[in-house]
């Protein structure tokens, strides 16, 4: 056994023997640099007079943008704020039924005021669409998740945040289905599209704060654009792969029928995609309640401002409650949606007879509307859920959290002191050590023995703009963080991920927590840390791994249950116990998945630098909330663009990493 | 002000309506709604609904908008916010001076509370560290406030980075052994107070008032040589002469800030502004009965606007 691994390792070494070279020779060339920082400190550090104002140049192009930029018959300005005023319509409007109610006012002395929606009209009503679109069974789950906002107090912040989202979600699917559609016809466009979707996703959203609110005004429309910006991506992504995976003869048969271009696309490629998109639907439902912090954060107000205004009054519970309703408010509209994607065609046999029996569920939505709100006029109760019926259980976790402090902080900090001291700190310092330009060189390396030449040139000109622009330290500090982070939630995620994959009940368990901890805000448990922990790099690292914990589990479970049951039958027959099956088999065929879902862990962990600033890291993530505080729009991008650049090199090499492996493993097409 | 009211049900459509008429005090100039803003933490948020209910009694019409502290005056300029209740000599001074130097927003006059902000610690540290409140017992004690990562230094837990305060300074200039640690909101900083306070164990921190955590937690602020602007201005002030902020931080009004247009759109409105005035006392006690006794700001506020009707009577006047 150890000598097949030894022999194999020496092929390997031997067949790889030019790439060993030159990494010792690039090693060793670092290590040369380092020496010699006294001799030569311009390529160890680099040097101040070399910055490229890039971001004075940006705020300058701002101000220029707001102030003075005119399309001849009005200013770009006045083009963002109509823009605004078009999408405060709709808002208005949600917001009107679902939460604030209606004020028409006639002349100077009359006005009519219509009630908002009754509390029992909304829980009935998305009961009534769980049961259309699928079961009594999903009925039931989202009927009771509204029904908990009701119950513990959160109905008047959650009805704020739905308007919002339901009119976030239906432009997000639109935008990015007609960007996608474009990327997809023409390879001209997509060369364009493709790196700027890359910039949205990974460009933090605290970096375009500024220039939205001073593009689109203060208020509810401006969070409502960066919400658009930052969920839109992967519909488009979404959109371009499913339309690619449309079979051929499918396209071939509705040409031959005579379909025009616009026929086809509408009535052919579409509809086969549904499955496709409707992931992208989720995942800008998913995306758009991620930022329900940050959105309160610019005036969005409803759950995200309970959440920041409970823990800031350090009010845990609270704080608990108000983020559990964002992860049901998810949960619930997730599980509709996919209901309606799986919904069987209606049967169109039946003739029907009356309006009654042909739409039974609009018949009782509307009988309850009218009926609750004619009611509730009556009968407050019926219009407000009662106060008096509302329970919490926020002194328990408030309580909780201060019981562990008193009795468990000297162990917990113990544990903590010993892994700063020993890994966390040495790694930091490793990380500051290095010089820049072996650095960059590195880079570049490892991108030309991944991908040739061609990534060898993209990765090494994005780590030199972190260099160029003046980020390199607060840059370094970011890549430690993340990266400790990334080792630990891989650590911790491949394992859980291989038992979720072989016990279907562990599976179900891990679904649930892992759809928690991906729409609880991460602030929630931020705090809880930090009292445990202390304001510093560990706080801000426990926050980054259990967030972006969930994709390794994901796609660990998912690439392990692909695995063709005919191979595992063929192991089975030779005898290969279940360990072996795992190691020989499932394991390397379900590489190429896993390494996806690590991919994805280091997008999160840097996704997570903003928020963990909040705990007082000095990285990018820190820079890019001093920018936002201080309003400073260059500032701010261009630390965000750094954290997207980091967060692409990374991207690009694990990609070619894993195109050559399914090559190697013969599983690319 | 409702003086009466009916209600109507209009047969086909779903809701019933309510026709209000209303005869309102005063004479709002316009009503275009004054849109207040309000930041995160409660005292704001209290101040601000105080002045927002009175404006209502005037008959304006009112519009809270949430914003960001130092990011509002982008919003104030431009006229898409108009009134800023609380914006403090000690964090905002130079954002604001910068900000009316546009000649877009006006300065609204003192809120008659007292800002201070200063190195805090509990009183059970007294004990283990005697001879404070003096800044000089410090140092003495350094390692009792020291971690693990910082020890033999102590640590002092300083505001976010974008409040400034030159602690970093301060401690240099001052010969503090101590490392001045970040926290990157107050929620964080005040997250790690409670829970040191809670284990009765050292802690050194930024803390402010008018908020909860004084009211709350036991303690005292650390006297420093007083401020004056020549020490953060002359490196030879004091006793370090080539450095500045070898002082304390300094204690300073809480303005209310404008939108300049608005002054002539709502005269009387920004008159009220102007006359609010409120005290550190009172403040105290309404943020710990919403922060500690987990009351609503409605109800705060409404309680407040009853017994102090007269106060408030007097800014609405107008001539």
């Amino acid at each position: 056994m150890s000598t097949a691994v030894a022999i194999r390792g020496f092929r390997v070494g031997l067949r790889y023997s030019p790439w060993l070279l030159t990494w010792s020779a690039a090693l060793a060339l670092t290590l040369v640099l380092y020496l010699l920082k006294d001799i030569w400190p311009t390529a160890w550090q680099y040097p101040r007079e070399w910055y490229i104002p890039l971001r004075f140049l940006i705020s300058d192009f701002m101000k220029w943008l707001i102030n003075d930029f005119d399309l001849g018959l009005f200013t770009f300005k006045e083009f963002t704020r109509s823009i605004a005023w078009l999408l405060n319509w709709p808002l208005a409007t949600a917001q009107g039924f679902l939460s604030s109610g209606f004020k028409l006012v006639f002349g100077e002395q009359a006005t009519v005021e219509i009630p908002r929606l009754s509390w029992i009209a909304v829980v009935a009503l998305v009961a009534i669409l769980g049961h259309y679109a699928k079961s009594w069974g999903l009925a039931l789950l989202v009927g009771a998740c509204f029904l908990y906002l009701a119950v513990f107090g959160r109905w008047d912040s959650a009805m704020v945040t739905l308007s919002s989202i339901i009119i976030v979600v239906p432009i997000g699917v639109a935008l990015g289905l007609f960007v996608g559609i474009i990327s997809f016809r023409s390879r001209r466009a997509a060369a364009i599209i493709m790196p700027i979707l890359d910039l949205m996703q990974t460009v933090p959203v605290f970096a375009y704060l500024v220039p939205v609110l001073f593009l689109f005004g203060f208020g509810p429309v401006a969070a409502m654009i960066a919400t658009i910006i930052y969920a839109t991506p992967p519909m488009a992504r979404c959109t371009v792969l499913s339309l690619g995976l449309v079979p051929a003869e499918l396209v071939d048969f509705g040409r031959m029928a005579g379909c025009t271009r616009r026929q086809l696309l509408w009535r052919v490629q579409i509809p086969s995609a549904r499955p496709t998109l409707m992931v992208g639907v989720n995942q800008v439902i998913m995306l758009s309640l991620n930022m329900v912090i940050i959105a309160s954060m610019i005036g969005a107000g409803g759950l995200g401002f309970d959440v920041l205004s409970s823990l800031k009054r350090l009010d845990i519970g609270a704080g608990v409650e108000a983020g559990l309703a964002i992860t049901l408010l998810a949960i619930a509209l997730d599980r509709l949606s996919q209901a309606f994607v799986s919904r069987p065609p209606p049967k169109h046999q039946e003739v029907p007879r009356n309006f009654v029996r042909q739409h039974p569920h609009l018949t009782v939505a509307m009988i309850l509307i009218v009926g609750t709100t004619l009611l509730g006029l009556l009968a407050q109760p019926l219009q407000a859920y009662p106060e008096s019926l509302m329970i919490t259980t926020g002194p328990f976790w408030t309580d909780l959290v201060s019981w562990i402090n008193i009795n468990f902080f000297d162990q917990l900090d113990a544990v903590k002191s010993w892994l700063l001291l020993n890994l966390l700190i040495p790694f930091k310092r490793f990380l500051l050590a290095l010089p820049w330009s072996a650095v960059v060189g590195l880079v570049a390396l490892a991108g030309y023995q991944l991908g040739g030449l061609r990534l060898a040139c993209i990765v090494g000109s994005l780590a030199l703009f972190i260099a160029v622009t003046g980020n390199w330290e607060k840059s370094m500090i970011s890549v430690y963080l993340c990266g400790i982070s990334v080792v630990i939630a891989s650590a911790i995620g491949l394992p859980i991920g291989i038992w979720a994959a072989r016990r279907e009940r562990v599976h179900k368990i891990v679904q649930v927590v892992i759809d928690t901890l991906q729409t609880l805000p991460s602030f929630v448990y931020l705090i809880p840390v930090v009292m445990l922990f202390r304001v510093g790099d560990f706080s801000a690292m426990i926050a980054i791994v259990a967030y972006a914990l969930v994709p390794t589990i994901r796609y660990t479970d998912h690439g392990i249950r692909q695995v063709p049951a005919p191979l595992i039958e063929a192991a089975q027959a030779f005898g290969c116990t279940r360990r072996q099956i795992l190691w020989r088999v499932q394991l390397p065929i379900a590489l190429p998945e896993i390494m996806l879902g690590i991919n994805q862990t280091i997008m999160m962990a840097l996704a997570m630098l903003v928020i963990t600033a909040l705990v007082g890291t000095r990285d990018l993530g820190q820079e890019v909330y001093i920018a936002l505080t201080k309003a400073d729009t260059g500032r701010g991008v261009v630390a965000g663009v750094c954290v997207a650049f980091i967060a692409i090199i990374a991207d690009r090499l694990i990609s070619a990493w894993a195109n050559r492996k399914k090559k190697e493993l013969g599983l690319a097409t | 002000m409702r003086s009466k009211i009916k209600r109507l049900a209009v047969g086909a459509i779903a809701a019933a309506i309510m026709v209000s008429t209303s005869a309102m005090s005063g004479t709002p100039e316009s009503k275009d709604p004054i849109i207040l803003t309000i930041h995160d933490w409660t005292g704001q948020y209290i101040t601000t609904h105080i002045m927002g209910r009175v404006l209502e009694e005037m008959g304006y019409n009112v519009k809270y908008q949430q914003a960001d502290y130092i990011a509002q005056f982008a919003g104030l300029e431009s006229g898409d916010l108009h009134v800023a209740m609380e914006m403090w000599e000690t964090t905002g001074k130079q954002a604001m001076e910068e900000s009316l130097k546009t000649g877009k927003t006006i300065d609204l006059g003192e809120t008659g509370m007292l800002a201070i902000e200063e190195w805090w610690y509990p009183l059970y540290m007294k004990e283990k560290c005697p001879g404070l409140p003096d800044w000089k017992a410090l140092n003495k004690c350094a390692k009792v406030f020291s971690t693990a990562e910082t020890h033999p230094k102590g640590r002092y837990l300083g505001g976010p980075v974008t409040w400034a305060g030159f602690d970093d300074e301060r401690a240099e200039a001052l010969g503090l052994d101590f490392e001045v640690v970040h926290a990157g909101t107050d929620a964080a900083l005040f997250a790690e107070v409670k829970s040191a306070y809670e284990r009765k164990a050292p802690i050194l921190a930024w803390i402010y008032t008018p908020h909860w955590a004084p009211i709350k937690f036991k303690g005292e602020w650390v006297n420093f040589p007083r401020y004056t602007d020549d020490c953060y201005n002359k490196p030879e002030w004091g006793m370090n002469k080539k450095m500045a902020y070898d002082c304390g931080k300094p204690r300073g009004w809480i303005k209310k800030v404008g939108w300049k247009a608005g002054n002539d759109k709502w005269p009387c409105a920004y008159q009220a502004v102007r006359n609010f005035k409120i005290d550190n006392q009172s403040m105290g006690e309404m943020i710990g009965k919403v922060d500690l006794e987990g009351n609503k700001v409605d109800g705060v506020v409404d309680d407040w606007l009853k017994t102090n009707k007269g106060t408030w009577k007097k800014w609405t006047q107008c001539s």
